[in-house]
């Protein structure tokens, strides 16, 4: 019988963004072979263009009949658009300001494009799976990628100390994802997530403990790539060492990707809920609580973006439990958008952080930032729309995140969530502000602190993701009436109802 | 007890020794390496008693041949072996790290593993484990994920030339 | 061909699925308190490895015994191949990343000329 074994029909539109990027990354490793060592300015328009015919081809797909591909390797649905798109821009925005950074650095290594392209095409993949192989290999695509360019400054220490603890970690965490996903494999017999939902259907006990051993082991596993407490450690430390655009990229994609992720398998195992909800919540109530009270007492600007990270994994796992709590009732919106407005106010800022390093010099405490105001005024203007919309002051798009994310909580009786999120927001308030505050101290004292010339792309950067925080804002309400349109996963209604089982053989024991 | 049952737990002390071996030595990474290599040359033999011959051959060549030799190769390079042995003054740390493993690993025993004490093995057919029918597989369904999987070589090639290399 | 007894999957095996799960299990628990325990980077790496090969021993007694109810002998086929594709990868992904991660030690070293965990403190608050 697996001698028959058909050839899966292929869906080529779904799977054409992520391989355009994957083609952007051979292109560019080509294109480093003939003309190696040499600006990498053909490099980033390759990338650049690879990149915007990946986010054309996900746009195109918007409104499609969504459904599997490729035996259920992947899968088209409005939530892994969304998200696919969020990462391809991630990445573009990324490499707009990376370059004069790189070289400001002395580490313009054309390898950072590549492997970057690459970690994007991975975090793809997982957003938009079913199937836990794809979801390990796609982390894998995406964590093995940032290992390498969290590394990528061979002279300084702490680089290296950054790339080797993420890579242990890292691997520590990919062997409990596996272990859970081989106690969800066993009882069930298929790789799909849709088989979690099976077991919770079955009579016998013991395939139930299997069944939530095996989901609490991957959910390990991927708390640890979201970097929620008690599995944080590493984030800081991480994202305090790596460069800085590596840190802007990881702090954003890795986060989307793990998030993506994480929303598939809490909404396919949603039939469980009874055994990891109040182990969740605790969860997500220790990670707004440590994350911003951590962010308190660093002296360093990344680390204290790091913490403030941590603590915004926290509020979007608050808008998770929500919509898996009353999937019909709370959509995913909430933390579509939630993420969307993250990966703007973040990106913007580590670009604006990238500023402090000069002629192969980088210091990243707050004094390495004094001046910084009088250096780059555009720069630093759009820090404080940034920080405005972190904090979640009202006109900026970070305010609105974070109410939506507020009134679901309340709406679906996670009511201690709510204040949690409240009070935690108001304490961030002081570290957000002593960022801002560190730019306009005068530099004129004892020390004389540098900075680059912001370049064009970095103002563009900044330009686009402060205007974006402005402008969703005022678009709030239509741009989250958009994307609720169908964001729905479809593990969703499959556990509520048997009705979706067997469209498109995604349930493979079935 | 039957034949095929002393087989296994043979197999299986020899393999769960290395395993604490690896560990317990592990202040001299070469032993350690060693006993994990014995590790990984039982557990293919573990993988043949289970049936699946193509993966009990892959396990021999790819982690007790290659993966190990290049961790070997990378202990002897930088001469691991040869340093002050690194400070383990946790003492206190790793007897509570492993009380707290083995307590785990009893609760999930218990809960998870004994219902399936009694399970055995229903016949599940010639083809199983063999390479026709792996290939077959790996080459129809899953050749979306054998796509990524080179992508991911691809990485680990380009990654550690950018880590490792001399001069770039 | 016939195979030796073991190899025979057209028989029942008499050896529990249990026993198979159990080492699975162990050799887990040993390789994530090594990775606790240990301090010297190469040797944490070591551990992690045992840890996957613990997880490749547990997908393929599952894949072997097929406890799935109620399902025909045809899909006990197929979804046992499921799990002999997932160990394939995981060795993929392993190759991939003792190539990285050797690689990050080796930077290390070269940089600092001694590698120890614990004397890793650029990276504080």
């Amino acid at each position: 019988m697996i001698r028959e074994q058909p050839i899966p029909t292929i869906d080529w539109l779904t799977l054409a963004p992520m391989t355009t990027v994957v083609v952007a990354g051979l292109v560019a490793l080509f294109i480093e072979m003939f003309r190696p060592k040499q600006s990498n300015g053909p490099i980033v328009t390759v990338s650049v263009v690879g990149l915007a015919l990946a986010g054309a081809l996900t746009l195109a797909q918007f409104g499609m009949e969504p459904g599997p591909t490729f035996a259920g390797m992947m899968v088209r649905d409005q939530v892994g658009l969304v998200l696919q798109l969020l990462l391809i821009g991630v990445c573009l925005l990324t490499f707009l300001f990376s370059d004069p950074y790189l070289r400001e650095k002395k580490i313009a290594f054309a390898e950072f494009y590549q492997l970057a392209l690459w970690s994007t095409a991975g975090g793809m993949i997982m957003v938009s799976t079913t199937n836990m192989l794809m979801l390990f290999l796609g982390l894998e695509v995406l964590s093995i990628a940032l290992y390498c360019m969290a590394g990528m400054d061979r002279k300084q220490a702490k680089s290296q100390e950054s790339a080797i603890k993420y890579f242990l970690l890292g691997a520590f965490a990919s062997a409990f994802l596996l272990m859970g996903i081989a106690y969800i494999y066993g009882p069930t017999g298929s790789l799909d997530l849709g088989g979690i939902a099976m077991i919770a259907a079955m009579p016998e006990s013991g395939y139930l403990t299997m069944a939530v051993f095996g989901v609490g082991m991957l959910l390990v596993g991927l708390m640890f790539k979201a970097a929620l407490v008690p599995f944080h450690q590493w984030a800081p430390d991480v994202y305090q060492g790596a460069p800085t655009n590596v840190t802007a990229f990881m702090a954003a994609a890795s986060k989307v990707a793990a998030i993506g992720a994480l929303a598939r398998v809490l909404s396919a195992s949603g039939a469980l809920q009874e055994f990891w909800l109040p182990a969740l919540f605790w969860v997500a109530i220790a990670t707004m609580v440590v994350g911003n009270f951590a962010a308190l007492v660093q002296k360093d600007v990344k680390r204290t973006l790091g913490y403030s990270s941590i603590a915004n994994a926290g509020y979007v796992l608050v808008a998770l439990l929500a919509h898996v709590k009353k999937p019909d009732q709370v959509p995913l919106t909430t933390a579509l958008f939630f993420l969307v407005v993250y990966c703007l106010m973040t990106v913007g800022s580590f670009a604006v952080v990238s500023l402090a390093a000069k002629g192969g010099e980088e210091g990243t405490r707050f004094q390495d930032l004094h001046g910084l105001w009088k250096r780059a005024p555009f720069a630093v203007g759009c820090l404080i729309v940034f920080v405005a919309s972190l904090i979640g002051i009202p006109p900026t798009a970070g305010f609105f995140a974070k109410l939506f994310i507020f009134q679901d909580a309340l709406s679906t009786g996670l009511v201690p969530l709510a204040i949690v999120l409240a009070v935690t927001s108001a304490v961030s308030v002081y570290y957000y502000l002593g960022i801002i505050q560190a730019t306009f101290v005068s530099d004129e004292g004892a020390r004389k602190t540098v900075s680059a010339n912001p370049s064009f792309g970095l103002n563009l950067v900044c330009l686009f993701c402060a205007l974006a925080v402005l402008v969703v804002s005022l678009a709030a309400a239509p741009v989250s009436q958009w994307l609720r349109g169908s964001t729905q996963l479809p593990g969703e209604a499959q556990a509520r109802s048997e009705l979706q089982l067997d469209s498109g053989g995604r349930v493979g024991a079935r | 007890m039957t034949a095929n049952q002393v087989v296994f737990l043979v197999l299986a002390a020899i393999a769960g020794l290395a395993a604490v071996g690896v560990v317990a030595f592990g202040n001299n990474p070469v032993r350690a390496a060693l006993l994990l290599v014995l590790n990984f040359f039982v557990l293919g033999f573990i993988y043949f008693t289970l049936g699946a011959q193509l993966l009990g051959i892959s396990q021999i060549m790819v982690y007790a041949g290659a993966i190990m030799v290049l961790f070997l190769f990378v202990i002897m390079m930088l001469q691991l072996h040869q340093r002050s042995p690194i400070v383990e003054g946790r003492e206190g740390r790793g007897v509570l790290a492993w009380l707290f493993g083995l307590a785990l690993a009893v609760v999930v025993f218990a809960s998870v593993i004994v219902p399936l004490m009694s399970v055995s093995g229903s016949p599940i057919g010639d083809e199983y484990g063999t390479p026709q029918s792996v290939g077959r597989v790996l080459f129809t369904t899953y050749v979306l994920p054998f796509e990524i999987a080179s992508v991911l070589l691809l990485i680990g090639i380009v990654g550690s030339i950018l880590l490792a290399k001399r001069r770039l | 061909m016939t195979l030796p007894l073991p190899l025979a999957t057209s028989m029942t095996s008499d050896v529990p699925l249990g026993w198979f799960l159990t080492l699975g299990l162990f050799m887990f628990v040993v390789g994530g308190v090594g990775v606790v325990v240990r301090r010297n980077p190469v040797v944490v790496f070591m551990c992690i490895e045992l840890m996957l090969n613990a997880v490749n021993l547990t997908f393929l007694a599952f894949a072997r015994y097929q406890i799935v109810p109620g399902a025909s002998t045809e899909q006990a086929a197929l979804n046992a191949m499921n799990g002999q594709m997932m160990v394939i990868f995981v060795m993929a992904v392993a190759a991939a990343e003792v190539a990285v991660g050797l690689g990050i030690i080796m930077a290390i070293f070269r940089l600092r000329n001694e590698a120890d965990l614990d004397d890793m403190s650029a990276l504080r608050g």
